[in-house]
């Protein structure tokens, strides 16, 4: 069930000058159910710079915590990295459809950037469920891949950086588990274009593949019917309630 | 306290409606509020046939306020009756269908199949919408435009007529006046306001189709203005709309001479607004000693 809550901040931990990752929890009664690939609407406060919410992935949730890592991209997501600890938050969740959980065989989890937001809550739960899990992250340089010891504890970790400062130096799409390794299904987040190269590769060596979209919305609960991707099977619908994560089958991407 | 308010034979149990476009067909707010408290639901704008609506992008932000070019996207009327209206039809609020066209036969189609639902409390027929190519906005933009479009449907229609206005003309009370003559039970304005928005790093409109529509308070001054204007020049009820964002500008449009409002764009931000909007009301009439709901209604003293 879709809720507006207050949330409090109880730690803005920055990563370098471009990330933060904020830790909230309720001001008052239980975190809602959350799945692994949906994402919450935060009203930025005291913002008049900003009109509509600002859609960020959820990171990791539990019972107690809501985390959100958020990278600089504009007026929005600047004023939630500097926001402080203590400020009131409200937001809309839990908002979307997440990541396949039902998946099989051998599973990469494939991030880029900020992408890698999702991806922890999805690796943790599916691990939970016996599901061996490898992560494949990419960044531009070594200090700019997030959260690599909270990976590493949640599974096999692949880095590519494009300075080759850590791991494969390159693009994560070329790096090399992506053409050789065994892989039965992918679950990718991250810049579009990385995105579109994970799913031709997918595509090509038929692997089942998901893949979450940050398309701009207003609303982020089928209403305004702004976000919309153009499907195969149903022509445009809205990323925020078909989506975020959808099947690349889906996707009408070349 | 007496909330209710009449457009034409049409009771409300309260001023608030929200905004075709803005609000879905309701079920996508009912996690939210409860939907039975809302004066009306008006559901997203209904065609004859399906409309896959505008390629994205088809939003951007505005300071105060948001640009939009979906273009109507829905799945036509005949999916409407046999989908949604089943599903819908029990809630305890008036259910409003925004009925939109490309030519007048659309229209006329449109109600046509609605006619018979009898818990379609009243038809809002759209000649306002900015976003598509032919019809829509054009036929609002004439008085002859507006006469043949309301004439026609008013033949097709027996029940509440609400004619949706738009704001991009150089006299809204001409057409007002033109819906009123032709057979409108109601006109509500505004819908939203041309405009257009560029990213200047990559030199691209913001929008697929270049110019969209802009709404939320950035337009409130306008269109309480146009409210304040048209509520003047028809003897027909005049529902406000245009940047409503709580209850102190739902009061303001009441009035400027709104009957009942409408809220929009405030859906977005606060799922819960426009419930919160009923209780403002009802706070206001009771701390300001008002009978009831009617007493504002164009009650500014100048």
């Amino acid at each position: 069930m879709k809720t507006v809550m207050d949330f409090v901040v109880k730690e803005n931990v920055r990563h370098g000058n471009q990330y933060a990752l904020l830790r909230l929890s309720p001001v008052r009664g239980t975190m809602p159910e959350v799945a692994p690939g949906q994402f919450v609407q935060i009203d930025v406060p005291n913002s008049r710079a900003t009109f509509l919410r600002r859609p960020i992935s959820i990171n990791y949730a539990d019972q107690r915590e809501l985390w959100l890592l958020i990278r600089r991209s504009g007026v929005g997501t600047n004023a939630l990295c500097d926001i402080p600890q203590g400020t009131t938050l409200s937001v809309v969740l839990p908002l979307g459809h997440g990541f396949s959980l039902d998946v099989k065989g051998n599973v990469l989890l494939v991030g880029g950037g900020v992408g890698i937001a999702p991806l922890l809550m999805l690796g943790k739960r599916l691990v939970m469920r016996g599901i061996d899990v490898k992560f494949l992250l990419g960044a531009r340089t070594s200090t700019e891949v997030l959260q690599l010891d909270l990976f590493r504890q949640t599974g096999e970790t692949r880095v590519a950086t494009e300075d080759g400062s850590l791991g494969h130096h390159g693009l994560v799409t070329t790096h090399p588990l992506l053409e050789q390794a065994e892989i039965d299904h992918i679950a990718c987040c991250g810049p579009l274009p990385m995105m579109k190269a994970v799913a031709a590769i997918a595509r090509q060596r038929g692997i089942n593949c998901e893949v979450s979209l940050e398309n701009r919305m207003a609303c982020g609960m089928g209403a305004c019917l702004c976000c919309v991707e153009d499907t195969t099977d149903s022509g445009n619908v809205c990323a925020c309630t078909e989506g975020p994560v959808f099947n690349i089958n889906r996707l009408k991407w070349t | 306290m007496d909330l209710s308010v009449n457009i034409g034979k049409l009771r409300l149990k309260n001023p608030v409606l929200t905004a075709s476009g803005t609000f879905g067909y309701g079920e996508e707010f009912a996690d939210f509020i409860d939907l039975n408290r809302l004066g009306g639901i008006i559901v997203k704008g209904t065609t004859l046939y399906p409309r896959q609506g505008n390629p994205y992008p088809r939003m951007a932000e505005t300071p105060s306020g948001m640009l939009n070019a979906v273009g109507l996207q829905n799945k036509g009327v005949d999916y409407f009756v046999e989908n949604i209206y089943p599903r819908i039809k029990d809630y305890d609020t008036a259910i409003m269908v925004n009925v939109s066209g490309a030519s007048i036969d659309d229209y006329v189609g449109v109600c046509e199949r609605l006619q018979g639902l009898d818990r379609i409390a009243a038809i809002e027929v759209n000649i306002s919408c900015p976003n598509v190519k032919q019809g829509g906005m054009s036929f609002g933009t004439t008085c002859s435009g507006a006469e043949s479009v309301v004439s026609a449907v008013r033949k097709a229609w027996g029940g509440t007529m609400i004619v949706k206005l738009t704001p991009n003309v150089t006299d809204i009370t001409e057409i007002a006046r033109a819906a009123e003559a032709a057979g409108a039970d109601a006109v509500s304005l505004t819908n939203t306001f041309l405009g257009m928005a560029i990213d200047v790093e990559r030199r691209r409109p913001y929008l697929s189709t270049i110019t969209g529509g802009l709404s939320g308070p950035c337009i409130r001054p306008i269109a309480v203005r146009m409210v304040w204007q048209v509520s003047n020049a028809v003897h027909i009820p005049v529902i406000g709309l245009g940047g409503i964002m709580n209850g102190r500008d739902a009061i303001e449009f009441m009035l400027a001479g709104a009957t009942a409002v409408q809220v929009g764009t405030a859906n977005f931000i606060d799922p819960q607004v426009s419930v919160k909007i009923v209780d403002y009301i009802g706070d206001y009439l009771q701390r300001h000693n008002l009978p009831n709901a009617n007493a504002l209604i164009g009650a500014m003293t100048t």
